[in-house]
């Protein structure tokens, strides 16, 4: 292997890694504001590094070029999709009165 | 073979993502679950291009983060206002 698939496989991995991290969280955070926070990790470390691994991996091609373009809708679209997802969600937390997410019975 | 553990990773991340879409008390851990599996798949395109040798998943995914944020800001608009035809006032005014 040549260092360019090196670095690549580097990338690759370090990005699945927070992959997994972020979805764990996703899973074993207790409230709704606490999940979006561990799955923010998917979209913006785990994103990132996977396609600047994939970028690294091919080069200075056409292909690269489209996953530019993947990143970017990544980094500019998914903090939108986020926002509008906190701001409807706390939206509903004023409605209901306490914070939304918790399993009933579990809210003190 | 360097593609394998990466996508190993990226199903297991689909994979969590879909049991908190499936368990997930409120609506909004299922729309947030919901991008989580969105991004997972455009990772997931864009290493299968890598893997197979064959061009066009990277337009896939594309394609597939584009439909992911409409169908996102649809789903949150149909919940705040209950009804995607509506206009102005920001919903805070159909609800009430």
């Amino acid at each position: 292997m040549s260092a360019q698939d090196w670095i690549a496989t580097l990338l690759v991995s370090a990005g699945g890694v927070f992959c997994v991290i972020g979805a764990v969280g996703l899973i074993r955070m207790p409230t709704f504001f606490t999940r979006m926070h561990a799955a923010s990790v998917i979209e913006t470390l785990g994103a990132g590094l996977v396609i600047a691994g994939l970028m690294v991996k091919a080069g200075l091609s056409l292909e690269s070029g489209k996953l530019a373009i993947l990143g970017l809708l990544i980094f500019f679209a998914s903090p939108a999709a986020t926002h509008a997802l906190a701001k409807a969600a706390w939206e509903r937390r004023r409605e209901v009165g306490r914070d939304v997410g918790i399993p009933p019975g579990e809210d003190s | 073979m360097m593609y394998l553990p990466i996508i190993a990773a990226l199903l297991a991340t689909l994979a969590l993502a879909l049991a908190r879409a499936f368990a997930g008390p409120t609506v909004f851990d299922r729309v947030l679950a919901v991008n989580t599996v969105g991004t997972g798949a455009m990772l997931l395109l864009a290493v299968l291009q890598f893997l197979t040798d064959r061009p066009g998943y990277t337009d896939l995914a594309i394609v597939y983060g584009l439909l992911n944020l409409v169908g996102t800001i649809a789903i949150l608009k149909f919940l705040r206002v209950g009804d995607l035809g509506h206009g102005g006032d920001d919903g805070k005014e159909a609800r009430r």
